[in-house]
Order: C-alpha cells, then structure tokens, then sequence
C-alpha cells in the first residue's frame, strides 16, 4: 500500500490577535503548526499501515522552506518520506491553481515513489477554509473522492470511508486509487517517540521546484493562473450597543435578564 | 466557459423527502438581488428523484427559470452523477454565475464542478454584492478562522461560483409561483458514479442534534465544568424549546458529543436567540454564531470576548444564574 497524504503548514489561529489601534491581523509571534485537519489525514494513514505494516506513507507540502518544519512533524508521527513543492512562480496562487500544482507534483513523486492507492488530505486548512484544495486535486487526477472522512479502511482493492453527514454517518466505498478528506475525528493523532522525532529531524527532504515537473502549464500557476482575485480585506466590525445586565445577586441578575427578554420579545 | 444566457442559477440541494433543503430556498433571496442588479433572470437548478416539491418550493420563492434533472441516479447524492449533471448543465446554458449552499454535499460538489469548469470558486460565503467597478459578483467570506473577511472576484471566467453558508440569507415570503420549468434529460451511467453508499446511520430521533434548523440554541462551555455542568444548560434549552450547542473546548474535553459543537470546526448556526454560558468567545467560536439574531451571554469572566458580540450580557456564575432564569421562564408559561 502506498499513501500520500497531502499537508499544509498554517498559522495557529487560535493565537491570532487583532491589532487595536490599526485594526489589522498580528501574524508577528503567531506560531506555525501542521492544519489539524491534516495531522487527522496522517492519522488515519498511520491506522491503515498498522494493520497493512508494508505500506508507505509519504507526505508532501507546497510552501516556502520552513514548511519543511510541518513535514518534519509528519516524519516524526508516522509518514516514511516527505516532499516539498516550492518556486516563487507558485506565489499568490488561489485554490484551483494551487490544486493544479499539487496534482502535477504528485505526478512526478509517484515516478519516484510509485503509484498511491490512497491520497489523503485534510477537509479544509484552518487559515483558509475554504475545503476545496482536495476536492480539486482529485478532479485534476480523475479520480473518485470522499470528503469530512472520519475513518477509512482498505478491503481488498476497496477503501470503506465513515462520512460524517447532517443527521450521522455513511459507509462509502471507492475503487482505490481515491482521494479521501478528514475532519475531526474522535481521536488525536498519536505522538511521536523520540527516536522517530531524532530522525524526523535529520530527514532528508528532497525541494522540487517548477523545472522538476515537466508538464506543467504555468500558466496556470500563480497570481495570473488564478481565476479569483482578492478585490479587498477587512477586520469584521465589532457588535455595538450590546447591554449588561448587573443585579445585586445571582438571582437578581438573572431575574433582570428574563425581564429584558421577556420586555423585547426574545422570549 | 463562454456565457450563453444571463442568468443567475441557485442550486436547490434536495433532502430525502424531495424537499428542498432551507440554504437553497434561502439562497433565492440574494440570487434575486443579485440578478436584479445585472439585469439579469434568477433560475433555479433541481437535481434528484421525485423533486416536486423542491420545485414547488424554488417557484414560490422567486424563481423566474427552474432547470429540473431527475433519475434514480440521483436519489442519493453522489459526487459524480451531481457533478457530471451539473456540468452538463452549465455547459448547455452558460450562466453567469451559480450559488451553491455550504452544506456537506455544497462544498463536496462545488469544487468539483468548478475545477471541471476551469473556473473560480469562493467558499463559505457570508456576503455577496455586485462590484460597483467591474459588475462581477463580489463574494465576501470569512479566513483566518474569522479574524479576517475578504471580498474575492472572479472577473475573467464563468460561470463565477461561490458555496454560501447556510442560515445567513432569510427566505423571501411566498409569491405567485410562475416559473418556467426545463426538464432535462441528463442520465448517468452506474459505472459512471465511482463511490458506492454501504451503510447510512442516521442518529435516533431522541439523539440527533439539529443545530442548524434550531430557533434557540444554549450553549455550554469550559465555564459548566465537566458533564455534569451540562445540566443547566439542557433545563434552560428544554425551558425554551431549545437545542443544546457547545464550545470546541467542552466537545474537546470529551463532555458533549461533537455533533453539538458550534463554532469554525463544528456547526455554523444563526437562530433567533443564541444563549452562550460559560463560554469565553474565542474568536472560531464567534465565527459559528455571530450571525444569530440575539445573543446573550452569561460568564464569570466580565472581560470574556464573548460580551463584545452580545446583545444583552450577565456577568455571573451560570450554576446560580441559569435555574432561577428557569424558574422564571417556567412561571410566566
């Protein structure tokens, strides 16, 4: 078995700060960590390989060279090669051509590593949240896809996916090769032993550029392959006018609340 | 892809009744305000099995065009029938743009049928206009887990597509339904559809947890403790005829099943009242519920960020503040 999970290294937007005087974002400090919904892809990777232990896991990054920080963390939990996919000429893409670059990187790593069964990715990165980028990927590969997985298992030349749906869950199965997305599953990704960390460390992590991938169309890459343009930016306008409610007790305060519910009709 | 008529489409994502899911009826609204502007007729897209209803409903709600598909191979969704449909469609008629609710299945086809398209897509939208300079469709959306909103265009492709969220356009009162209807004929092969469905498990009744049809929603946080703290916020839901949300950190603490959590990796709701306890507001919390009609806010902390989105905030302890806002709500029944 043969796995590709893809990963993205984003900022930690949970420590995201709004500037109060220029009302802008502050990415100074903010740490990088590996999107959390792409650790659960590794995950399930890892999950798979422990009940088929021949298979491969290689994980694979498009970004600037500290991404290879994030691919570092996949090495250490569970992947068995990493990839980095990297030129200037890929800055300021959108989805589509992001997804584009992906799919024609994967090509050249399946001539290196060979053909995957499974190809992996988180729903969506928490930066953009957009969940389009996998989606994509399968489209430009042809291939079948099953997104907000929870967990999947290979049955032969079959991978089963448990989909998480409005009012449950789906079994779906898929002829492999097949992209699979994850959301956030019941588990956390498992941590990594020192001695997988030391080595993760000292991995060596190959950087293909434009000129490794020699079917690509840049121009379908970057700002001009983009079709969606980002007119403007804006930090979202704070609630005003907003009452509180302060009583002598507990009680009182919650009384007065009713009051001021009940008085405009909330309830 | 060239523009063949101009139109605005909306796909009415059907449920399995043949009903149409709210978020296509709801997306009508701005699909109306949109076309209005460019001069342009409002259609609606049906995709499935028996979808009379569905039909019925985009026809009450302003649909000026409904382009109807039905087969037994679109009973249940799947990502290649509706996308090969849905091209299929697109390609025929050449719209200018297309609404897609943010559901499960909005944001698995959306991409899918943008990128087969060659074309621009917007995720997750929760404001739209037209751009004043150049007309286009200028779709506002949250990033960086709300911290940020961006407005994108899609000027030079069509159709311009974008997945909007459910819950954040109201559907429009009922009309003289005058739509003219197109029915295609538009067959997918079984061979064609690459997923197969083995098993559906719907939660029970008692179990399921529809946080984004609820009118009232109270939430729990960090603030209620443990398992137990959910309690209170189960007797003031239950008072009001409400449905129990949670914070990411008490699903992640394991108190409450995530099929409760609202927030940037759980459930976006918009309710009329939102009814936030022991929750601080972290920012991807906000981004799932700043859209309700009234908020109200009950936390210890008086510098919880929670209270710069609520209407109306008690700085207090939720155990002691909650059963006596019960006892009220049950005496004045």
């Amino acid at each position: 078995m043969n796995i590709l999970v893809c990963v993205k290294q984003v900022p930690d937007t949970t420590e995201i700060k709004i500037d109060p005087v220029t009302n802008t974002l502050i990415r100074k400090g903010v740490p990088s960590i590996v999107n959390p919904f792409d650790g659960y892809a590794v995950e399930a990777a890892a999950r798979i390989k422990d009940r088929h232990p021949d298979t491969k896991i290689v994980v694979l990054s498009m970004g600037p060279d500290q991404a290879k920080a994030a691919l570092r963390d996949c090495l250490a939990i569970a992947a068995d090669k990493a990839y980095l996919v990297s030129d200037r000429a890929f800055g300021g893409s959108d989805t589509l051509a992001t997804s584009y670059i992906i799919s024609e990187t994967i090509k050249k790593v399946e001539a290196l590593e060979g053909k995957f069964d499974l190809i992996f990715c988180g729903k969506q990165a928490i930066d953009g949240d957009t969940a389009q980028v996998g989606p994509e990927i399968a489209e430009h590969l042809d291939l079948p896809q099953v997104t907000y997985g929870l967990e999947a298992q290979v049955n032969g030349s079959q991978v089963q996916v448990k989909k998480e749906v409005e009012d449950g869950f789906e079994i779906l199965a898929a002829q492999m090769p097949c992209l699979v997305t994850f959301t956030k599953p019941a588990w956390e990704p498992r941590y990594s032993t020192i001695k997988r960390r030391l080595a993760a460390n000292h991995a060596d992590i190959p950087t293909l550029t434009a000129a490794d991938l020699p079917s690509i169309d840049l121009t379908r890459a970057g700002l001009k392959g983009s079709p969606t343009k980002v007119k403007g930016t804006f930090v979202p306008q704070k609630k005003t006018g907003g009452q509180m409610i302060q009583g002598d007790t507990s009680a009182d305060s919650a009384k007065k609340l009713f009051a001021a519910l009940n008085g405009a009709g909330v309830i | 892809m060239n523009v063949k008529t101009k139109d605005l489409w909306v796909f009415v994502e059907t449920s399995q009744d043949g009903g149409a899911k709210n978020v296509g009826i709801e997306l009508l609204t701005p699909g109306k305000m949109l076309a209005g502007k460019q001069g342009e007729q409002l259609a609606a897209v049906v995709i499935g099995n028996h979808v009379e209803k569905a039909v019925q409903e985009a026809n009450a709600h302003g649909a000026d065009k409904i382009y109807v598909v039905e087969g037994e191979e679109y009973a249940h969704y799947t990502t290649d029938a509706y996308t090969i449909a849905m091209v299929a469609l697109v390609e025929k008629y050449g719209p200018t743009s297309l609404l897609i609710g943010a559901t499960g299945n909005g944001r698995d086809l959306g991409p899918r049928v943008s990128s087969r398209l060659h074309t621009g897509l917007t995720a997750d939208c929760t404001a739209l206009d037209i751009d004043g300079e150049s007309g286009n469709v200028a779709w506002t959306r949250p990033a960086f887990g709300g911290n940020l909103m961006a407005t994108i265009l899609c000027p030079d492709n069509r159709p311009q597509i974008g997945t909007v969220r459910p819950g954040v356009f109201k559907k429009s009162p009922e009309t003289q339904p005058g739509a003219e209807i197109i029915r295609e004929e538009i067959h997918v092969s079984q061979d064609q559809i690459r997923t197969q469905v083995l098993e559906v498990i719907r939660e029970m009744a008692g179990n399921q947890v529809d946080l984004e049809g609820a009118q009232i929603i109270v939430s729990g946080g960090r603030g209620v403790g443990g398992p137990e703290g959910f309690a209170p916020i189960r007797a003031l839901a239950e008072a009001l005829g409400g449905t129990v949300g949670a914070s990411r950190a008490a699903v992640d603490a394991g108190w409450i099943p995530h099929a409760h959590q609202v927030g940037q990796t759980g459930k976006t709701v918009a309710p009329k009242v939102y009814i936030a306890c022991g929750i601080s507001g972290a920012i991807q919390h906000i981004a799932g519920m700043s859209g309700s009609d009234v908020i109200v806010a009950i936390n210890k902390d008086p510098n919880a960020p929670i209270f710069d989105v609520a209407d109306y905030g008690v700085v207090g302890n939720l155990f002691e503040v909650i059963p006596v806002l019960v006892e009220e709500i049950k005496k004045a029944r």
